[in-house]
């Protein structure tokens, strides 16, 4: 099911400005990795370059490899469409669907794309996802009312349930628990926590004690200056990165002597 | 010393501030009237100088006794206060008076006769006397049609370029040709559009051809201006992080449009269609030329003259008759009705199909 993800040398683009340069790294198969780093430092562009949501933006483009079970996500043949379906997505804001109610929302995935399911087939995914994403006690009776009438935690995990529904293989987070408050995001720590028995998981966060509690590994992504590319300065397992990080920078962003 | 004096020794911050009591504008407003009615019943006016004289006696008297009482920064607030008030009632009053003259001019031409009969004299086959036909259905018929097939030749193509323009177009030399040609669109005249319709139908079915499909291409086009640009507006306002949430579900482009772009924007979407109905259902130009007129009820769209209302309205008043004046009254308010339903039935399936907050 889980599949690992192997990033060689990915440059990437908005147009004629580069972004994120020369990143290399082994994002391992039922995991959770982080990736840390300061503002606009290419973190989120990096985690939309792993399911090619990156070229949505008009201009956008990538160099480089990306390897998903053995194979490239750049190459011509691949359908990003496909390589969606696989590699699912959370994004850092809530954004459930305003016209469907939270049965539907759940579906999205099976619905928009038309594939046919039964009535028991979608009540069993709608529950199982809901589960998975823990919020199933809290919506159970109201399933038919709209996904946008929940408060901002419970659209999260209701995006999170949407993005489940689909079984990807890969699930990368945007900053998922930024908007949040503590409760919400401690739920969602759990969820990423039980999630990872299934699926590899990259989250993007700029919380360091999130980073440490949920990862297996991280990355720190900082920039040499402004305007210039974002890179890759240390990806280690997170107990090297938060005891005894390689780098001098890392050890700075983590202790707080950011520069 | 008043007591208002007296607060302000009492408090070293000053809060208080002379103020006009409640019933000040009430009051201003009821004088002026009173002056104003006095003044004509005096020099003979009618009332509506009555009227505009009582407005702008309320436009100055309220500021100046403002500006004795609470200072300037208040004088000045009260005067585009009532200059406000005053451009609402200008813009307001000609709509009231169309449609209470409407009303009263239309109301006795609209019976049972009137709504079932077409324009075609009759012979009453007891008295052998002919009577006119004194009808509209032939008219209401055909501009439904008409309006009908010059919405089903709109709606695609204005939504199609939209959503060419919002989804794909993006800052591309050919979008903003579109929409430069949108917009000139938008200030054809009406009577161009219809010229336009004969001369195109005229190459492929000779000259003097008349069908109520022409009718419904010489609307349409000024149509599809409208309904690109309401369209075009209301799926700007679908936020990007929507169509982002169905691309990451694997869901391809032009099913993430169909399925959520479109459902979201869907309610304005309508309203603006409607409202573009209701600018073109009143045109009579184009109609005149493109369609033609007619006492008899034609109810194909594809052969021969048609009757619509507007060119009914303005072939009635053309027959100077007290006969002729009230069947043209009757259409108009036939039509304006036609218009305030297609309003209300626009907010009505515009609110059914808004995104639902659930609070």
């Amino acid at each position: 099911m889980a599949k690992s993800i192997d990033v060689t040398d990915l440059d990437i683009y908005y147009g004629d400005f580069k972004a994120v340069e020369g990143v290399t790294m082994t994002i391992k198969a039922k995991s959770v990795t982080a990736f840390i780093g300061p503002s606009g430092c290419g973190k989120s562009t990096f985690l939309r370059s792993l399911n090619r949501m990156h070229e949505v933006i008009p201009g956008a483009r990538v160099e480089g490899k990306v390897m998903v079970d053995g194979q490239s996500l750049y190459d011509p043949s691949i359908d990003p469409v496909e390589v969606r379906r696989r590699i699912g997505m959370v994004f850092q804001r809530p954004n459930p669907f305003p016209t469907m109610s939270i049965y539907d929302n759940v579906l999205a995935g099976n619905r928009l794309n038309a594939r046919r399911l039964g009535r028991a087939e979608a009540d069993a995914i709608v529950e199982k996802s809901l589960r998975g994403a823990n919020l199933w006690n809290e919506v159970k009776d109201r399933l038919g009312k709209p996904g946008m009438g929940l408060s901002g935690g419970q659209q999260q995990r209701l995006c999170i349930a949407r993005a489940i529904a689909v079984e990807p293989e890969v699930l990368l987070m945007d900053e998922p628990c930024s908007a949040l408050d503590p409760i919400s995001t401690a739920a969602i720590e759990d969820l990423i926590h039980e999630l990872k028995s299934s699926y590899t998981i990259v989250i993007v966060t700029h919380n360091m004690q999130q980073a440490a509690r949920v990862s297996d590994d991280t990355g720190f992504f900082n920039l040499k200056a402004a305007g210039q590319p974002g890179h890759l300065v240390e990806f280690n397992p997170t107990k090297t990165m938060f005891t005894n990080p390689e780098n001098e920078s890392t050890e700075a962003y983590i202790s707080g002597r950011f520069g | 010393m008043t007591t208002a004096d007296v607060t302000m020794q009492t408090h070293s911050l000053p809060l208080h501030r002379l103020r006009l009591p409640q019933y000040a504008v009430p009051m201003v407003m009821g004088t002026a009237v009173v002056v104003a009615a006095l003044l004509g019943l005096l020099l003979g006016w009618g009332w509506v100088p009555m009227a505009i004289v009582a407005i702008l006696l309320t436009d100055v008297a309220l500021p100046l006794w403002s500006r004795l009482v609470e200072g300037r920064r208040a004088a000045v607030d009260r005067l585009v206060t009532a200059l406000i008030w005053t451009a609402l009632v200008c813009a307001l009053a000609p709509l009231a008076w169309l449609l209470i003259k409407t009303l009263a001019s239309g109301i006795p031409a609209i019976n049972g006769h009137f709504l079932t009969h077409n324009m075609v004299q009759q012979l009453d086959p007891v008295t052998f006397k002919t009577m006119p036909g004194s009808g509209v259905v032939h008219a209401l018929l055909g501009t439904l049609l008409v309006t009908l097939g010059a919405t089903i030749i709109s709606v695609p193509v204005g939504l199609m370029t939209s959503v060419y323009l919002v989804e794909y177009g993006r800052g591309r030399p050919i979008a903003r040709v579109i929409t430069l040609l949108v917009d000139v669109m938008t200030g054809i005249p009406s009577i161009v559009a219809g010229l336009f319709a004969l001369a195109l139908f005229s190459v492929f079915f000779g000259v003097g051809t008349r069908m109520g499909v022409m009718g419904s291409i010489a609307l349409s086009l000024l149509m599809i201006p409208t309904v690109v640009r309401s369209a075009e507006e209301m799926m700007r306002l679908v936020p990007g992080d929507l169509r982002e949430a169905s691309y990451a579900l694997g869901v391809p482009k032009w099913r993430t449009i169909l399925k959520v772009v479109l459902p979201t924007s869907i309610g304005g979407i309508i309203t603006g269609v409607m409202l573009a109905i209701s600018r073109v259902i009143g045109e009579t130009a184009p109609l005149l030329v493109a369609v033609g007129s007619i006492d008899v009820t034609n109810t194909n769209l594809f052969s021969g003259r048609m009757q619509t209302l507007p060119v009914f309205i303005m072939t009635e008043y053309q027959t100077s008759t007290p006969a002729g004046y009230r069947l043209a009254w009757g259409g108009a308010l036939l039509l304006i009705a036609i218009v305030m339903v297609l309003n209300l039935a626009a907010r009505i399936i515009g609110k059914i199909f808004a995104p639902k907050t659930g609070h």
